[in-house]
């Protein structure tokens, strides 16, 4: 190929270019972090869902997947530890025209911010939440966390997780989210057309992303990337409308997937205005 | 990709025709893209990027159907695919 063809080829842009802050790609995700795949797949689903991509804000929270609010090009907000729900309901309660999507890691909503999710998911805010679940602490260098599976290895649990896994699903549905929802990264074309459904529900959405995390989590655990995505491909049961109960990360046995729960009901804005704005309501007669 | 039986209306169904473009310096060399190509197009190239990641190449140019796969599995937003026609209209 001659290097005028090749100049011609470097000038047509990548698809998500228009979304993307490409002056900071390479992003800092290691070689086969599954982080890059959900974060593309969150932004094809936001591009063809067709929202209104100006009134659209990412937060996230810290962590490696707290980064992606860095690389949108779109208003975005980078909040601290944990908090990245709290961030997104007061802005949507601020402006109920947004669209607010948060994108964190499991550490992030589901340990330190774990309170904020289910009164969150308890209130039905009008949230689209993808939580990419690497198993494990990534950034701060692999260790135990809410999710990581019974018997896996991490830098604090070097004979193995004595503990159980949370079932974020199941959690999220106890809690009150009208839209549930749990794919791998393998899965992302399933993946995508489910952030699109979530973003469609008028409500509390929880889309879980199940991630390879290959040098911290995968590497104690013998696992190369791709023989995660093998595990995935391999191990994963797709079965739509399962009952929460059944969700459990136990790969010996298998992980279910699909949409769980799409059930919509009034979000806290709708509720909010009905019991608390009352100048649509005839003002009471005074008593004299 | 195997069939387990050759679809009734195969004569009638248009395969597109998919052009692969690499990024090759955002490539990281996680290899998805190779491994998970439903029709095999891609294999690692022997050259290397600035960072020192063999990139993917096109192995089996004619192949490709555009399914855009590997544009949906890349984490590095690095490859993706155009419908070979519509490519021929825009130059």
């Amino acid at each position: 190929m001659t290097t005028a063809q090749e100049a011609q080829r470097e000038a047509v842009k990548h698809p998500l270019d228009d979304l993307l802050r490409t002056e900071r790609i390479p992003h800092i995700w290691c070689p086969g972090c599954g982080i890059g795949t959900a974060f593309s797949s969150c932004l094809m689903g936001m591009k063809e869902s067709g929202i209104d991509l100006d009134n659209t804000v990412m937060v996230s929270g810290i962590g490696c997947s707290g980064r992606g609010a860095g690389y949108v090009k779109l208003d975005s907000y980078h909040t601290t530890h944990g908090r990245a729900i709290p961030f997104a309901t007061g802005m949507k309660l601020a402006n109920t025209d947004l669209n607010v999507v948060v994108f964190s890691g499991d550490g992030d909503l589901f340990a330190i911010g774990g309170n904020h999710f289910i009164h969150a998911a308890r209130r039905n805010v009008d949230l689209t939440v993808v939580c990419v679940n690497n198993f494990n602490y990534g950034m701060t260098g692999g260790q135990v966390a809410a999710t990581t599976p019974h018997l896996a290895k991490t830098t604090t649990t070097p004979l193995g997780n004595p503990d159980s896994p949370f079932n974020l699903p199941l959690l999220a549905y106890a809690c009150g989210a009208s839209y549930v929802a749990r794919w791998t990264t393998l899965h992302a074309r399933d993946l995508t057309s489910a952030i699109i459904e979530a973003l469609a529900n008028p409500g509390f959405s929880f889309v879980e992303v199940l991630a390879p995390c290959p040098i911290n989590y995968g590497r104690r655990n013998k696992e190369k990337p791709l023989d995660t995505l093998r595990l995935f491909q391999e191990k994963s049961i797709i079965k739509n409308n399962a009952h929460p109960t059944e969700l459990d990360v136990d790969w010996e046995r298998g992980v279910v997937l699909g949409t769980f729960v799409n059930n919509p009901r009034p979000c806290s804005t709708d509720m909010y205005d009905k019991v608390c704005r009352l100048e649509e309501k005839p003002p009471k007669k005074s008593a004299a | 990709m195997a069939l387990w039986r050759v679809p009734l209306d195969a004569d009638q169904i248009e395969v597109p025709l998919g052009i692969v473009h690499i990024i090759k310096e955002r490539c990281k060399g996680c290899g998805y893209c190779i491994e998970f190509c439903p029709k095999e197009v891609l294999e690692f190239s022997k050259e290397f990027n600035q960072k020192g990641y063999h990139p993917p190449r096109v192995k089996k140019p004619d192949d490709c159907v555009n399914c855009h796969y590997c544009e949906i599995i890349c984490p590095e937003f690095a490859i993706y695919s155009l419908e070979a026609d519509k490519e021929q209209a825009n130059q």
